[in-house]
C-alpha cells in the first residue's frame, strides 16, 4: 500500500485515495474544433510511461481534492506531489529511499 | 510415553510442565517449550512424513522455518484442522493432535511408495512428455490420478471456527528478528528514543542465543545477557515486542506485513478469542536481522529420516535438551558442524566420524574436535546411506586427486550435514533491494536497498557473534536517525572461534550418476540429476530450471535448496553464480493463513450492508429482498401463499388502479449549489438546464466522454442556484466522482459545491391514480393539485409534519409523487402515508413491480437496457439532448462517424411474443432466420421481459440492430428447447399518449 | 524434433535419461530475419510457430529480454474459456479454445489442458440477467455455456458455499464445460520447442532498445542489447511493455499497464474440481495439478511496471474466497506475485497492423490473455504473413477507438479475467 503525500493533508495511506489517471491531459476548450484523431487521442491514448509518470490522485476519503503526482512506475516511489494547475516539476529520475 | 532421548538437564524446556500429545494417534510425552519436532525427537521419532513425488520416508531435517520435510496436519477437529504445518515451528501444547500426510494407509506402509521404486520413469518434467493420447484422456484419466497422488495434506472439511484480528501500526524502527542482531538493533533504537516494534517468528525471543551455552556477552552468559536485554527492552514504553510474529511480506513504501499467532500456539482453546492477528506496519526504517539458514549437502540418499542439518541437531541438544540419535556421522564442509559434533558428544551421542569434504580442514574447531577424540576424516565424502524408515549407515569415501575412493560403511542412526550458511535475504529481496554475490561467503548478501531498510547480523553476512551484535547495534542506531551522534557501542564478547567453510552444489560421490539420487529439494523430490537433466534439455535460466524441476517451489520456498541448485547449475554450465543470478523471492516468507488476510471481513461484515430507513418496515412486512450493490432492496411483498409472479401482479394492479407506495431511498442524490450550478449541469448532462425554472424537474442523461450512457436520473431545480440531482442506485459514487473531477480539474472557474445527500433523504414514491388523494391531506405549504403542481415539478413543503421536497414524478406512468424527507423521519412518514392510504387501497410494492410498470411504459433502466455501449439515440433518448448546446460531456464523441450513423446500431424496441402467455427469458437473442446453423446472425437481445398483469400478456424490451426500421417485423427467439416468434413494436405498451401521468 | 511419448520415457529411463535433446537451441542472433517477434511469451512463441508451420516463414527470431515465458505467461492463473458475449469476442476465444483442444498433440508437448469446466457465479438479479444473456448468445454462436441453479452449481463444485444467508448468496452460475486450465509454462516451452524445430531462433536475454525505420517510415530492423538485427516485418507481442516498445516507433497507444496479482496456497489433495469465478465479489480460484489453490486477485488502482501490488488487493480477494469456501480460511498463502497487464479502453485486445509499414502489434489482453494464447498467436501470424488481418481478428483493430465501435465486454458484463 503506497504512502501518498496529499499537498493539503500530508502523508496518508493509499486506501484514502483514488487514482485519476495520467495528468496534464486537458480537455479541449472547444471540442467541436477538434479532429476525430485528436479527440481519440484525448479519450484513449496514454503515455503509459515506464519511469517517471505524472498522474492525478484524489484524496477521496480525506479532503476530497484532486492533485498531481510524479511517480516512478518501475519502483512506485513518488518524486513529488503538487496542486492542480501547478506545472509538472522538472525532475528526470526517481528519488532514493 | 517415555522420552528416551530427553537429556537429564539443560535446555530451555520446562520439566515442571509435562505435556501429552498424539502423532498419528499414538500418544507421546513432551515438555513446555518443545516444538512438535523436538518432542517427537525426544521420543526417538524421526519418520514424520512422505515426500511429494516419490513418497519417500522423511524425517525432521531442521529446527526452524526452513524445514522441508516435517509437515503435519494439526487440529482437534475439522473446524480447527490445518494441513502442512511445519513441526519445527509449532509449539507443543497439551492435547495437541498431529497427523502425518501424503501417505496411505500408514506412514510406515505407504502404497504411494511404488513411485519410489519406479523413480527412473519419473524424471523432472516427465509429465510434459506423455499422457497426450488419446486426446481426451488427460482430463478424464491421467490428470485425476496424478492429482490424487499430488498435494500434501488435505484441506479442512469444515468451515474454520477461528476468528482473526487485524491492526495497523506505525513506528520509527521495525526490527525483524530478535536474535542477537535484532536485539542489539532494538536496543540501540530504543536508547535513541525511537518508537520500536521488534518481532520474531519463534515463541521465545533470542534467536541463536536460545541455543548458545558457551558464549559470554558483556561479562554475562549469553542466555543471561538475553534475559537482561529483554528486561531492558521491556522497560521502554515505546518498544513493542512481538514474539510468535512472522514478518512475511515487505510491501512498497516500507509497509511490512506481520502475522502474529495469538492462540494457535495454545491450541486455540477459545474460539471467541482471535487465533491470530495481521499487522500492517508502516515503519520509517526497517532493520532486517533475519539470521542465516544452514544448507544441506547434496549426496546420494541424503534424505533418509535421521539425516539432519548439523546446527539444527545442536539446537535440539542445547535448547530442547534432546539427543537426536545415539551414533552420529557428521558430514560437513563448514566448521560449524564441528561445534555441533562437540555439543552432541558432550550430550552423550557417539560421534562415529566427521567426514569433511575439505581437503585439509584446520583451525580451532578442528583442533577442538581432535582434542575431544572425535575421528576427523578430511577429504571425505558420503557416497550413499542405508536404511528405510531411518538411516542405518553412511558410506564414507575418501577423495584423492578429485577421485572418490572406495567407501567404508559406517553404522549410525544419525547423519548431520552442513554445507555452510545462507543469509536470509528474503525480505530484503522482496523489498526490491539488490543482492550482491559475496565470493568469500559464497552467498548472496544485501547490496543497495530499494526501501528505507538496513540489514544486520548474519543476514547481512556477519560471521561472528561479536560482528552480529555490532552490526545490529549500528543498524538500530542508524535507523533511529542518530547516526554519527551516538557513540559506537562495543559488546565485549567471549565466544567460540570464527567458523568458516561452505559448499554449494552436489558433492562428489564416485557412483554412476544414473543410478543415484542426491536430493536438492527434499519436499519436491528434486535431485541433482533432475537439475542436470533440465540443463541438458536447454533450460538455462535459473527460473526455467526452477519451473521445470520444481526445485524451490515447495512450501519451504527453497530455503534450504535454492543455493545448492544454483551451485549445480553453475558447475554444470561452467558459469559463475552471479551470472546465473537468483530466482525471485516472493512474499510470504513463510505461509500465512488466508484467514489472517480476510480478518474481520466475513459474513455480514464481508461488505457493509446498506439498508434504507424503511428497511425494517419492509422486513417486518415479509418483503423479499434483493442485493443491488451494497443495498438491500425490497423486491416484492408476498401475501401468504403468493409466489413472486402473483405478488407482482397484485402490486402492479394496485398501482394501475388505485395507489402503491415504494421505497426509492436507494436512489443516489447529489445537491449541486452555487451561482454556476446550472452552467455546471449544462456542461455535464446532455440536457439543457438554463431555462429550467425553479420548482421544475427534468429527466437528465449523463454520458461518458466517449458518448455512452453512464447514468440517468431526475433533476429538480430547487432554486436558481440549487439543484437536487438523483442518480441510479449503483451509480451515485461514480457520478459524484465524475462531477468532482470535472469541477476541480477542468472547470475550476465554476462556483459550484457538490454534496452527496444519498443517505440524507428517504424517498417514498406514491404512485397511482389515487396518489394525490392519499397525499393531499398530509401536505402543508404546497398546493399539489394538478393545476398548481403539474407533472415534473417540485415543491418544498411539509409532509406529515416533516419538511419535505415533494417531487411530482412518475416512473410508473401513473400519477405519482416522490416524497423526499430527512432520512431519520423516513419510516415515520412512510407509516403515516401508508395509514392514510388504507382507505384508498394502498399497497406497498417492490423493485420487481417497479420494473414491470416502467417496462410497460418503455422507460429504460441504465445497466439493463444499456450496457455501456448505448448512446442516447440508441435507447430513444435523443429528445433529451440539448441540441443548441455547444458542448457537454460526450457530445464530441457522439459526432464520430461510427456513433452518428444509425443504420446498424442496436436500438430500443418493444417485443411481443406471438403467444401472449409466453414470457421470454431476459438475455435471449433475436434472429431473422431461425434455421441458420451456429454461428447464427444475431440481431439483438431481450433486455427486459415480464408478465404484464395489466395487459394480460407478456411484454419485452430489446436492443435490436436497426430496430426502429424493423417495427412490425416478425423475428425469432431461439431458446434452448424451442424457438419463439415475436413481433417488434414501439417500446411503449401502455398509455402511449401519457394521459395517465396528468391525472 | 525428438518425439515425446511414454515409449520415449521408458527408453530414457533405461538409458539413464542421457538421450534427451535440448528442447530449443540457444542461438546467436543472425544479422537479419524475415520476421522478428518481440516478446518470448507464449503469444510470441506461438506466433513464430504458426508463421513457420502455416505460412512457411521459418527465418524468424523471437527476441526475449529475459527468459521465455517469464512475463504474464508464467504469472497468470491459467483460466481458459470462450463464453464471451459479443460475436467478435466469442469467435476469437472459441477459435483459441479449439486450438487448445489439440495443442498437446499438435506440439507433442503435454500442456495439460484440463477441460474441468468454468463456473461463473451469479450473486444478484443483475448477474443473472448478464450471464443468461451470455448463455443465449453463446448457444447461438455455437459456444457451450449453460445456466445452473445454485444447487446444481454446488453439485458440480461440492466445497462451494451456497448458503442463502451469505452476504452475497449464490443465485446460480453459468458453466462452460469445455473451459478449464492448462499448464502455463508448458505452453511457452511447447511452442518454443516446436518453433525451434521448424527453424525459429529463440533469443533470450535480448532486449530491444530501438526500432529502425527508413526515410519512408518503414521498419528496417531493431536495435537490441545483443546488437542490431534487420527485418522488415516486426511483430510486437510484449504484454505489459507494449507502450514502451511502440514508442520506439513513434506510436502512442490506447493502453495503460496495471499490476495484476495472483497467489497460490500450499498444495493439498484434490478438493476444487473446476474453475470458479465470481466477478461480483472478485474471486477466481482453481486447483493446480500439484494441488495448490490458484487464486487470481485484482489489479491495483494505478499504472505500474513494478510487478508487484499492494497487500490489500490480494487480501480483498481472499476475503471473497473465504466467503465462498469457508473451510479454506485455514489454508495458507504460499506465494503471491504480480504481473503487468496492458489494458485497452474497452478491455478487448488489439491484434493489428499499425500505420507504420512493417510494424504489427498484438496487445491489450488485460487480465485475460492466457486463454487466447493459441488463437492470438495463430491470428497474429496470419496478419504478419499476409499483411492483413484474418476475418476473426479484423475487428480487433486500432481504428475502433476512433470510430467508437468498441468491443466492450467489460462494460457489457462487468467481466474481468
Amino acid at each position: 500500500m503506497l504512502l501518498i503525500t496529499c499537498p493539503f493533508c500530508g502523508q496518508r495511506p493509499e486506501i484514502e485515495f483514488a487514482y485519476g489517471g495520467e495528468a496534464h491531459i486537458a480537455r479541449a476548450a472547444d471540442p467541436r474544433a477538434t479532429s476525430d484523431e485528436a479527440w481519440t487521442e484525448y479519450l484513449y491514448v496514454r503515455g503509459n510511461a515506464r519511469g517517471l509518470h505524472a498522474e492525478r490522485w484524489r484524496h477521496i476519503r480525506g479532503c476530497g481534492r484532486f492533485f498531481n503526482a510524479l511517480r516512478d512506475t518501475v519502483t512506485d516511489h513518488f518524486v513529488a506531489t503538487y496542486k492542480m494547475g501547478e506545472a509538472r516539476p522538472d525532475r528526470t529520475e526517481g528519488k532514493q529511499p | 510415553m517415555s522420552e528416551a532421548f530427553r537429556l537429564p538437564d539443560g535446555g530451555r524446556v520446562d520439566r515442571a510442565q509435562p505435556l501429552s500429545f498424539t502423532f498419528d494417534g499414538r500418544r507421546y510425552g513432551g515438555l513446555a517449550g518443545d516444538t512438535i519436532a523436538s518432542a517427537l525427537l525426544a521420543n526417538g521419532v524421526h519418520l514424520v512424513g512422505r515426500s511429494f513425488k516419490y513418497h519417500r520416508p522423511r524425517g525432521i531435517v531442521s529446527a526452524g522455518a526452513e524445514e522441508p520435510n516435517a509437515l503435519v496436519g494439526v487440529g482437534r477437529d475439522e473446524a480447527h484442522y490445518t494441513p502442512n504445518l511445519v513441526a519445527t515451528q509449532i509449539s507443543l501444547y497439551d492435547g495437541l493432535s498431529a497427523v502425518s500426510q501424503n501417505r496411505s494407509p500408514s506412514l510406515e506402509r505407504d502404497a504411494g511408495s511404488i513411485n519410489d521404486r519406479l523413480w527412473r520413469f519419473f524424471p523432472a518434467g516427465f509429465y510434459y512428455k506423455t499422457f497426450m493420447w488419446p486426446r481426451r484422456a488427460w482430463t478424464r484419466v491421467f490428470e485425476p490420478r496424478i492429482r490424487a497422488m499430488a498435494g500434501l495434506g488435505r484441506a479442512p472439511k469444515a468451515p474454520d471456527a477461528a476468528r482473526y484480528a487485524q491492526r495497523y501500526a506505525h513506528c520509527d524502527v521495525l526490527v525483524i528478528g530478535a536474535g542477537p542482531a535484532g536485539l542489539a538493533s532494538a536496543l540501540a533504537a530504543a536508547e535513541a528514543g525511537a518508537r520500536v516494534i521488534i518481532c520474531d517468528e519463534q515463541s521465545e525471543l533470542g534467536g541463536s542465543l536460545l541455543a548458545e551455552t558457551e558464549a559470554r556477552i558483556d561479562g554475562l552468559a549469553a542466555q543471561d545477557w538475553l534475559a537482561a536485554t529483554l528486561a531492558r527492552l521491556g522497560a521502554f514504553d515505546r518498544v513493542t515486542v512481538l514474539p510468535r510474529t512472522i514478518a512475511f511480506g515487505y510491501f512498497p513504501h516500507n509497509m511490512v506485513g506481520l502475522a502474529q499467532d495469538l492462540t494457535g500456539y495454545q491450541g486455540e482453546p477459545d474460539d471467541a478469542a482471535p487465533r491470530g492477528r495481521l499487522w500492517q506496519v508502516r515503519a520509517k526504517q526497517v532493520v532486517i536481522a533475519a539470521g542465516a539458514i544452514e544448507r544441506p549437502l547434496v549426496f546420494p540418499d541424503n534424505d533418509r529420516p535421521g539425516i539432519m542439518l548439523a546446527d539444527s541437531a545442536r539446537i535440539y541438544v542445547e535448547r530442547y535438551a534432546v539427543k537426536p540419535g545415539r551414533r552420529a556421522v557428521i558430514f560437513t564442509a563448514h566448521d560449524e558442524a564441528y561445534r555441533a559434533a562437540l555439543a552432541l558428544h558432550r550430550a552423550g551421542v557417539e560421534i562415529a566420524a566427521i567426514a569433511d569434504l575439505r581437503g585439509a580442514p584446520e583451525g580451532a574447531w578442528i583442533d577442538a574436535a581432535r582434542a575431544a577424540g572425535l575421528p576427523v576424516r578430511p577429504a571425505t565424502t558420503i557416497s550413499g546411506t542405508d536404511g528405510q524408515l531411518r538411516v542405518s549407515a553412511a558410506h564414507l569415501a575418501p577423495i584423492a586427486d578429485g577421485k572418490v575412493g572406495r567407501a567404508e560403511r559406517i553404522e549410525c542412526d544419525l547423519v548431520l550435514m552442513s554445507g555452510g550458511f545462507t543469509p536470509s535475504v528474503h525480505l530484503f529481496s522482496q523489498s526490491r533491494g539488490k543482492l550482491r554475490f559475496d565470493p568469500a561467503l559464497e552467498a548472496f548478501v544485501p547490496g543497495a536497498p530499494a526501501e528505507a531498510s538496513l540489514m544486520a547480523g548474519a543476514s547481512a553476512g556477519a560471521q561472528t557473534l561479536e560482528a552480529t551484535l555490532a552490526t545490529g547495534y549500528d543498524a538500530g542506531d542508524q535507523a533511529a536517525g542518530v547516526s554519527g551522534t551516538a557513540q559506537v557501542r562495543h559488546f565485549a564478547v567471549e565466544a567460540a572461534p570464527l567458523s568458516r567453510g561452505g559448499f554449494l552444489g552436489a558433492v562428489p560421490h564416485g557412483r554412476d550418476p544414473a543410478s543415484v539420487r542426491a536430493f536438492v529439494d527434499f519436499q519436491n523430490d528434486v535431485t541433482a540429476k533432475d537439475i542436470k537433466l533440465a540443463l541438458a534439455e536447454g533450460f538455462r535460466s535459473i527460473e526455467h530450471v526452477k519451473r521445470y524441476t520444481t526445485t524451490g517451489m515447495a512450501t519451504d520456498q527453497g530455503k534450504t535448496s535454492n543455493m545448492n541448485a544454483l551451485g549445480i547449475v553453475s558447475e554444470t554450465l561452467g558459469r559463475p553464480i552471479p551470472e546465473i543470478g537468483t530466482t525471485t523471492f516472493r512474499m510470504p516468507y513463510t505461509p500465512v493463513p488466508f484467514g489472517y488476510f480476510a480478518g474481520y471481513a466475513r459474513g455480514e461484515l464481508f461488505e457493509p450492508v446498506r439498508e434504507t430507513p424503511i428497511h425494517g418496515w419492509a422486513a417486518e412486512r415479509g418483503a423479499v429482498f434483493e442485493d443491488v450493490g451494497q443495498w438491500k432492496r425490497a423486491r416484492y411483498f408476498p401475501e401468504p401463499g403468493e409466489d413472486m409472479r402473483a405478488a407482482v401482479a397484485r402490486e402492479c394492479r394496485a398501482v394501475r388502479e388505485a395507489v402503491g407506495i415504494f421505497d426509492a431511498s436507494t436512489l443516489g442524490k447529489i445537491e449541486i449549489v452555487g451561482p454556476d450550478a446550472a452552467e455546471f449541469l449544462n456542461r455535464l448532462y446532455v440536457n439543457a438546464w438554463t431555462k429550467l425554472k425553479p420548482g421544475r424537474l427534468r429527466y437528465g442523461v449523463l454520458l461518458r466522454e466517449d458518448g455512452f450512457i453512464v447514468d440517468d436520473g431526475v433533476v429538480g431545480r430547487i432554486a436558481e442556484d440549487r439543484f437536487h440531482v438523483t442518480t441510479t442506485t449503483g451509480g451515485a459514487p461514480r457520478v459524484l466522482a465524475t462531477m468532482e473531477d470535472y469541477l476541480q480539474t477542468e472547470w475550476p472557474d465554476l462556483n459550484v459545491w457538490l454534496t452527496s445527500t444519498t443517505e440524507q433523504w428517504a424517498v417514498i414514491a406514491v404512485q397511482g391514480p389515487k396518489a394525490r388523494d392519499v397525499l393531499a391531506p398530509l401536505v402543508e405549504g404546497a398546493d399539489i393539485s394538478a393545476a398548481s403542481m403539474p407533472h415534473m415539478s417540485v415543491a418544498e413543503c411539509r409532509v406529515a409534519g416533516v419538511p419535505a421536497r415533494l417531487f411530482r414524478v412518475s416512473f410508473t406512468g401513473e400519477l405519482g409523487f416522490e416524497v423526499n424527507v430527512p432520512a431519520e423521519y423516513g419510516r415515520a412518514v412512510w407509516e403515516t402515508i401508508f395509514a392514510a392510504g388504507q382507505p384508498h387501497g394502498v399497497v406497498p410494492y417492490g423493485t420487481e413491480t417497479m420494473h414491470v410498470l416502467r417496462a410497460e411504459k418503455g422507460y429504460i433502466i441504465v445497466g439493463q437496457e444499456t450496457d455501456g455501449t448505448a448512446t442516447p439515440e440508441d435507447v430513444g433518448l435523443g429528445w433529451a439532448i440539448g441540441k443548441a448546446k455547444p458542448d457537454f460531456v460526450g457530445k464530441r464523441a457522439l459526432a464520430r462517424a461510427g456513433m452518428a450513423a444509425q443504420d446498424d446500431r442496436k436500438q430500443l424496441v418493444g417485443v411481443l411474443t406471438e403467444e401472449p402467455g409466453f414470457v421470454l427469458e431476459e438475455g435471449a437473442h433475436l434472429v431473422a432466420d431461425p434455421a441458420q446453423k451456429p454461428p447464427m446472425t444475431m440481431l439483438g437481445h431481450v433486455t427486459s421481459s415480464y408478465w404484464s398483469a395489466k395487459l394480460n400478456r407478456s411484454i419485452a424490451l430489446a436492443m435490436v440492430r436497426s430496430g426502429r426500421d424493423r417495427l412490425g417485423e416478425t423475428l425469432h427467439v431461439p431458446l434452448a428447447d424451442r424457438t419463439v416468434r415475436v413481433t417488434l413494436t414501439e417500446p411503449v405498451f401502455y398509455d402511449p399518449e401519457g394521459s395517465r401521468l396528468d391525472g | 524434433m525428438q518425439r515425446f511419448s511414454a515409449f520415449a520415457l521408458i527408453r530414457q529411463a533405461l538409458n539413464g535419461q542421457k538421450g534427451w535433446d535440448r528442447q530449443w537451441r540457444d542461438p546467436e542472433p543472425k544479422p537479419a530475419y524475415d520476421a522478428i517477434i518481440v516478446g518470448g511469451g507464449a503469444h510470441g512463441l506461438g506466433t513464430a510457430y504458426y508463421l513457420a508451420r502455416e505460412h512457411g516463414i521459418r527465418n524468424v527470431a523471437v527476441l526475449e529480454k529475459g527468459w521465455i515465458g517469464g512475463g504474464n505467461t508464467g504469472r497468470n492463473t491459467t483460466i481458459i474459456r470462450s463464453n464471451y458475449l459479443f460475436d467478435e469476442s466469442a469467435a476469437l476465444y472459441d477459435h483459441a479454445l479449439k486450438l487448445w483442444e489439440r495443442m498437446s498433440q499438435d506440439l507433442n508437448y503435454n500442456v495439460m489442458f484440463s477441460q474441468r469446466g468454468v463456473l461463473m457465479l451469479a450473486h444478484n438479479v443483475h448477474d443473472e440477467q448478464v450471464f443468461k444473456r451470455h448463455v443465449h448468445s453463446n448457444r447461438l454462436n455455437g459456444v457451450d455455456n449453460e445456466w445452473l441453479s445454485a444447487a446444481e452449481a454446488k453439485a458440480f463444485c461440492p466445497p462451494l458455499n451456497i448458503a442463502p444467508g451469505m452476504r452475497y448468496p449464490v443465485l446460480g452460475a453459468a458453466l462452460q464445460r469445455r473451459a478449464g486450465t492448462a499448464r502455463h509454462d508448458a505452453v511457452a516451452w511447447g511452442y518454443a520447442r516446436a518453433a525451434d524445430a521448424l527453424g525459429v531462433d529463440i533469443i533470450q536475454n535480448c532486449e530491444v532498445t530501438g526500432i529502425d525505420r527508413d526515410a519512408a517510415g518503414k521498419v528496417t530492423g531493431v536495435q537490441t542489447s545483443r546488437g542490431a538485427i534487420r527485418t522488415n516485418r516486426l511483430g510486437i507481442v510484449a504484454a505489459g511493455n507494449t507502450s514502451v516498445l511502440m514508442a520506439m516507433a513513434g506510436q502512442r497507444m490506447p493502453l495503460e499497464s496495471y499490476p495484476l496479482q495472483a497467489l497460490v496456497s500450499e498444495p493439498v489433495k484434490p478438493i476444487v474440481p473446476c474453475v470458479i469465478m465470481s466477478n461480483t465479489i472478485h474471486a477466481y480460484i482453481s486447483q493446480s495439478d500439484k494441488g495448490e489453490l490458484v487464486i487470481g486477485a485484482g489489479t491495483d488502482a494505478y499504472i505500474s511496471y513494478s510487478q508487484r501490488g499492494a497487500m490489500h488487493i490480494s487480501a480483498h480477494t481472499l476475503e471473497a474466497i473465504c466467503e465462498l469456501f469457508p473451510m479454506f480460511r485455514r489454508m495458507r498463502m504460499l506465494r503471491n506475485w504480480g504481473g503487468i497487464v496492458d489494458v485497452t479502453p474497452d478491455r478487448s485486445p488489439i491484434i493489428a497492423k499499425t500505420e507504420v509499414s512493417g510494424l504489427y502489434v498484438n496487445c491489450g489482453w488485460g487480465t485475460g490473455g492466457f486463454k487466447a494464447t493459441p488463437g492470438s498467436a495463430h491470428l497474429f501470424a496470419w496478419t504478419l504473413a499476409k499483411d492483413e488481418p484474418h476475418r476473426i481478428n479484423a475487428p480487433f483493430n486500432l481504428g475502433r477507438f476512433q470510430s467508437g465501435r468498441l468491443i466492450d465486454e467489460a462494460a457489457a458484463a462487468a467481466v474481468a479475467h
